[in-house]
């Protein structure tokens, strides 16, 4: 009996090597352990097995179909693999070819400039404030201490459309505006296109400009500091500083006029900083106690620091633009230079 | 601002370099935006004496010489000068040399003669006679006879120099001047200034109130008017010093009065005119405006037609001078000239700006008006020159002046406290720096504890208050000095975007990822592009000074300028892409404008290249809608834009309201722009659309029960649109109807000619059960009838 079993298993193993597809592997496994199998048949020959040898030859052949079974699953196993292994084969792409990226587009780079600088204020709990970009003139000018005809205006080449209606020269009438409408705590920023009749490789008779206002009680140059150094730190390098030197605008007293170390050199000099090591960016100053009187605040309990930049003038020193035209001409090949931001 | 150091030295000592002259004026305020070495150039140029002069051998205008040239030895020069004798002193050039513009002289032979230099011109030197007698003679520059032989020519006559070019805050008039510069020298150096002589000898016997008589009529656009006479006046050539100095500054020198007048303008900031007394009529001088078309012919021989709001000098009957701007040539220094009147003025600067931009006449004197001349600077002019007179002895000076003013003259006295000077700066400057420095530019202080009071010199005319103050202490004490603080006294405040602004920012972002890019156009277009896109051209906002026609008026729609950059694009092959613009579009209630005009946010797109057809601009326009109208009613009209393919585009209507239009853009305006491939644009007012904004999500339960899905394909006359089916199915679908969608619109082969199957699929589901088959076999019938009804619609 004995041999029996193992000439049985002996085949099986042999049948099982022979086999190499998943179908006549199980065809073969039904030929053994299936219903009509050849070791179920041995449990038909029980009836002739001595009563008291019947438990002990039941369990021999329960044993030889729990080998014989184990045997076809672990073949069963290897050409499931083999199987999947084809298939993955035959569905390989070859991983080098280009992907099918959906289209993606960009903000202007001066909008990432814009909204870079207007974050890095937000964090410091700075709101927005857009005012019209065609201004009367008392609040491009008059309101900030510039009365009709004074020289300052020579500063800035106005467009009008009327003797009092123009195109605002600069984002400051923005001060102004809110000034008037909130009280102190005051901390907006007043982002937008400024216009002056310029037009060369480094103007654009169309530009961009954030100005900042502060009004609280007791503002000061070295707050005006501390503010600037972070949004440079946050627009530029972490290291970047920033210098102050004296300068005039009607607007503010004092005034003056921002450079920060050259992002290029760090400071040691280059073509960008003109071998000076900074690069003018800004200009700030405390608020003009007229400006404020003349907006409504009491500039005996107030005061107010203000600051106005050209956004033009940041992208082209942080993206190495050179030409302030490539900026309005639209040209894709440009534009998409900032898809990946 | 020009500032030769050599001037400057006349009246502060410098003892720091150049380079450190320089950190300390940009430190206080005053960058130096130039810096010329003069003279920088010029090398080995030294004097020689000639000794023999001969024919050259071969050349017949050539010269040989033989020279002494000191301890460079006799050396031959040859030349072509014909100026030059034997005997003569004269710079020669040796070999390596170079001349003022750069040119290097080597030691060559010509025509065969060795020659081992060249004998200098004043122009090679770079000077003219104004620096050294004969140096504008074209020919070699004798030289004085005594000079050294072999002696460095440019020391020997001073060319070396160093000019500064200053720029000059509009908030400091009283720097427009070498005197005013040298002030601010003086403080940020902590040396004392020197002050030019002001004294001059006058004549009793000589009264300016007997001989003539001069009113101010306008002392709101001439405060201070001051008149001297000067009888006697010897005209003749200014001395060397003074020549030198206006050379320096790049000025002729004409004569001595006209130089006096030009070197006050220079040295005191003064601009100061001098009338020839034989040409004032009836012995006047009266400030005041001009009369309506009264004429004038200035000094340059132009002719001005004059208003009331010109201020001229007048004489009895006549303007003599275009007041601060240019003398009339009627009452000009000429060579009979025996007396004259000196003219020292402060006119309103408006004024002058005003004149000369409108009259378009502009000077020396009127560009320094336009920036301010005080009180003060008034006096100090006249008495420089007439100072000036006296030393060059020139003239016989009246014992007495017409000084007309407006008010008495008073110093502006600022009172304050140390806190709050220190308060603006957020530093504390020691009180007795503070003191100081105020001392060194030149204010007068008292202080009392934290009481400080200050007295303003009348030149300073810009110091009102004492942030001002605060300014000249830090700019004089360094501002390396502020130290960052965070707005340690300021009230926290909750910052951010707002709505509308966040908004903003999610539209954009929407369309980034639909995969366009923001382009910036500028705000102005041409009245060409209002043509060429049909743009109603009423009420446009126009410019009064434009740049050029093509920006001369505001935009009332992005269209344009965003389909132009679409063309700039195809024109370098560009050829496909998305690009977007949200900017103001401005719009007047009536023009002339009175008042400030509405301005529109709007945005525009346009899409082009190979992908692009009607369907995908209606898509993006589909996917604003849903994103920010959740819920809207929303329809689509063919529309009537006349820019637009009349075939091919659709108004947007929200809640029976016109948003904006989409759709391909009209071929026949391509074709003005030079373009003749489809360009899909849509346009849409911003500012409406945000009324409809809609951004409440609510969550509907997902029902459990599975939907009852069932395609219709229908067979309809071609110009029933799509959406009244879609209306028709809803309408009589049931109230299980959930969804109707379009898969499949099919004309051709199998459809009869002027008709076109449209396949819609349809989705049935209830929340609280599941749907049986009969019923919805029901509602598709009751659908297929009315289909069959309203549009004639057979099942395909």
């Amino acid at each position: 009996m004995q041999d029996k079993f193992e000439e049985i298993r002996q085949k099986a193993l042999s049948d099982i090597s022979k086999t190499d597809t998943m179908r006549s592997l199980l065809e073969i496994k039904a030929a053994y352990v299936g219903k009509n199998g050849s070791i179920r048949a041995l449990l038909r020959g029980m009836k002739d097995i001595p009563a008291d040898e019947r438990a002990a030859f039941g369990k021999i052949v329960n044993d030889l179909n729990d080998q014989v079974t184990a045997l076809f699953e672990d073949k069963e196993a290897i050409l499931k693999e083999k199987e999947l292994n084809e298939k993955y084969k035959s569905q390989a792409v070859d991983i080098t070819l280009p992907g099918k990226k959906p289209q993606s587009g960009s903000l202007h780079p001066l909008n990432i400039v814009k909204n870079e600088i207007l974050n890095a204020f937000i964090g410091m709990g700075f709101e927005i404030f857009e005012g019209p970009e065609i201004e009367s003139d008392y609040y491009c000018f008059q309101a900030l201490n510039i009365p009709k005809d004074h020289p300052a205006r020579d500063m800035q080449d106005t467009f009008y459309f009327t003797d009092n209606i123009l195109l605002r020269t600069h984002t400051s009438p923005g001060q102004v505006r809110t000034m008037e409408i909130k009280k102190p705590p005051i901390k907006i920023l007043s982002p937008g296109r400024v216009y002056r009749a310029d037009d060369d490789a480094s103007h654009s008779p169309m530009f961009h400009q954030i100005e900042g206002l502060v009004v609280d009680k007791g503002i000061s140059l070295c707050d005006l500091k501390g503010l600037l150094d972070e949004f440079v730190q946050t627009v530029f390098d972490d290291d970047t500083k920033t210098r102050f030197r004296p300068s005039y605008f009607p607007f503010t007293e004092p005034s003056v006029e921002v450079d920060v170390t050259c992002c290029k050199c760090h400071g040691e000099g280059c073509s960008l900083c003109k071998g000076t090591g900074w690069i003018e960016i800004l200009g700030a100053g405390i608020v003009n106690k007229k400006v404020l009187e003349m907006s409504g605040i009491d500039s005996e309990k107030y005061s107010g620091l203000a600051f106005g930049l050209g956004i033009e003038r940041v992208a082209m020193i942080k993206f190495g633009i050179p030409n302030i035209r490539t900026l309005f001409e639209s040209n894709l090949k440009f534009l998409r230079q900032f898809n990946r931001r | 601002m020009k500032l030769p150091l050599s001037w400057l030295k006349d009246y502060v000592d410098i003892d720091c370099s150049v380079e450190e002259l320089e950190t300390k004026l940009f430190s206080c305020g005053f960058e130096v935006e130039e810096k010329i070495y003069v003279g920088k150039n010029i090398e080995k140029i030294v004097t020689c004496r000639i000794q023999k002069i001969e024919k050259h051998p071969n050349a017949d205008k050539l010269s040989v010489t033989q020279v002494d040239a000191g301890d460079y030895g006799i050396l031959q020069i040859i030349t072509s000068a014909t100026n030059i004798f034997e005997g003569a002193v004269v710079p020669v050039a040796l070999d390596g040399a170079v001349l003022a513009d750069g040119n290097v002289i080597k030691t060559g032979e010509i025509r065969g003669v060795k020659s081992c230099g060249m004998f200098c011109s004043g122009e090679e030197l770079g000077i003219t006679d104004d620096w050294y007698e004969g140096a504008s003679l074209h020919g070699i520059l004798i030289l004085d006879n005594k000079y050294p032989l072999g002696a460095d020519v440019k020391k020997l006559l001073e060319i070396e120099d160093v000019m500064f070019d200053i720029s000059i805050t509009a908030n400091r008039p009283d720097c427009q001047s070498i005197l005013g510069l040298a002030r601010e020298v003086a403080a940020a150096l902590g040396k004392p200034l020197k002050m030019p002589d002001l004294t001059y000898k006058t004549d009793s016997s000589l009264s300016t109130v007997n001989t003539l008589k001069v009113t101010d009529k306008a002392f709101d656009l001439c405060p201070r008017y001051k008149s001297h006479l000067v009888t006697e006046i010897k005209l003749e050539k200014s001395p060397l010093w003074m020549r030198r100095k206006l050379f320096s500054m790049g000025l002729r020198s004409i004569n001595n009065i006209v130089d006096i007048t030009n070197f006050v303008l220079l040295e005191i900031g003064q601009p100061m005119h001098a009338f020839d007394l034989s040409d004032l009529n009836g012995n006047e001088i009266n400030v005041r405006r001009a009369k309506k078309d009264e004429k004038i012919i200035t000094l340059d021989e132009k002719e001005f037609n004059l208003s009331e709001n010109n201020l001229v000098i007048a004489d009895a009957v006549k303007p003599v001078a275009l007041a601060g701007v240019m003398g009339g040539l009627n009452s000009e220094i000429k060579n009979t000239t025996s007396s004259v009147v000196f003219e020292s003025a402060k006119f309103a600067r408006d004024n002058i700006r005003k004149t000369s931009r409108t009259l378009g006449q502009r000077s020396d004197s009127s560009a320094r008006y336009e920036k301010g001349v005080d009180y003060l600077s008034v006096e100090i002019g006249m008495a420089r020159a007439l100072n000036l007179i006296s030393k060059l002895g020139c003239g016989k000076i009246a014992s007495d002046e017409y000084d007309l003013i407006d008010n008495p003259l008073q110093e502006k006295t600022i009172n304050t406290t140390f806190d709050k000077v220190n308060g603006v700066l957020g530093i504390k400057v020691p009180s007795e720096d503070i003191v100081n420095i105020l001392k060194r530019l030149g204010f007068k202080t008292k202080s009392k504890g934290e009481e400080l009071s200050v007295t303003v010199p009348l030149y300073r005319e810009d110091m009102e208050d004492y942030p001002d103050i605060a300014e000249e202490i830090i700019r004089e004490y360094g501002y390396s000095h502020i130290k960052s603080s965070l707005l340690t006294t300021s009230a926290i405040t909750n910052g951010g975007r707002n709505y509308e602004q966040t908004k903003v920012e999610e539209l954009k972002n929407l369309l980034i990822g639909y995969g366009f890019n923001e382009i910036i156009t500028y705000s102005f277009i041409s009245e060409k592009d209002f043509e060429i896109f049909g743009i109603k051209n009423e009420n446009i906002i126009k410019l009064l000074n434009p740049i050029s026609e093509d920006m001369s008026l505001m935009r009332t729609s992005l269209l344009p300028s965003v389909i132009r950059a679409v063309c700039y694009n195809l024109n370098r092959k560009n050829e496909e892409g998305r690009m977007f613009e949200l900017a103001k579009t401005y719009i007047a209630d009536r023009i002339p404008l009175e008042k400030l005009p509405k301005e529109r946010e709007c945005l525009a797109f346009a899409q082009f290249g190979e992908k692009e057809d009607f369907f995908t601009v209606k898509g993006v326009v589909e996917g604003i809608i849903d994103n920010f109208c959740n819920g809207t009613d929303v329809k689509y009209i063919n529309s009537q834009q006349k820019c637009m393919h009349p075939t091919r585009s659709a108004d947007i209507i929200l809640f029976g309201d016109k948003v904006g239009f989409f759709g391909q853009l009209n071929p026949t305006v391509l074709e003005k722009l030079g373009v003749d491939k489809p360009v899909f644009v849509a346009e849409i007012d911003y500012e409406k659309l945000k009324q409809y904004f809609n951004d409440k999500i609510i969550v509907k339960p997902i029902s459990k029960f599975p939907p009852v899905e069932r395609d219709l394909a229908i067979v309809v006359e071609q110009s029933v649109p799509c959406e009244v089916l879609i209306d028709t199915i809803k309408q009589s679908g049931g109230e299980y109807l959930d969804s109707v969608n379009l898969f499949d619109v099919y004309q051709g082969d199998g459809i009869e000619k002027g008709k076109k199957s449209m396949a819609y699929s349809l989705l049935f589901r209830a929340d609280e059960r599941t749907l049986n088959i009969e019923e919805i076999e029901e509602k598709i019938k009751d659908i297929l009838n009315s289909l069959r009804k309203n549009h004639g619609a057979t099942l395909r």
